[in-house]
């Protein structure tokens, strides 16, 4: 299982009030 | 982790060269940086650096946890922080678990005597943490 990471913010903040689920923030700097 | 991840968090991975401006908005200033939001978008744990995986579950756990100590939801808390503490008990998240767990029974109870046995549990298993020293004023 592989996780589904999101890009945007302000779409992952509407889907976490939407399912009243917590945020994971990643800030990365890794390779691209 | 996946599962874990997937199943507890609305996770986002945000690169620093993509979205700096979303490292100035959530006070992001090192990577890698995780934070845990509650789902109101409130930042209610942040660590920065790469751990062990022990470490780092304990790390989101102790998120969740204080997003639930945030909204006054004292028993699932204190279930979170206790929780912490017995499956992660060498980890550097555990001392600082114990520690609101007390508080969260407290803020639950009004009882100080949960204040009491929390600095004397200190006393056994994290003589040496910080957390020791701060829950020491309230050893009876």
């Amino acid at each position: 299982m592989t996780i589904q990471w999101m890009k945007g913010v302000d779409a992952a903040l509407r889907e976490a009030r939407a399912k009243g689920k917590p945020l994971l923030l990643d800030f990365n700097a890794a390779p691209m | 982790m996946a599962a874990y991840v997937s199943e507890n968090f609305i996770p986002v991975k945000i690169h620093i060269k993509e979205q700096p401006d979303t490292f100035k908005r959530f006070g992001a200033q090192w990577t890698p940086t995780m934070a845990v939001l509650d789902p109101e978008g409130t930042k209610r744990h942040q660590f920065e650096g790469y751990l062990p995986a022990e470490e780092f579950l304990a790390q989101l756990e102790l998120g969740l946890a204080q997003s639930a100590f945030a909204h006054e939801q004292w028993g699932e808390a204190q279930e979170r922080f206790r929780a912490i503490v017995q499956q992660f008990p060498k980890s550097d998240a555990a001392p600082e678990a114990l520690y609101w767990a007390g508080v969260a029974k407290y803020k639950a109870s009004g009882d100080a005597n949960a204040l009491a046995d929390t600095a004397r549990q200190f006393k056994e298993k994290y003589p040496e943490s910080v957390w020791a020293k701060k829950s020491s004023v309230w050893a009876a």
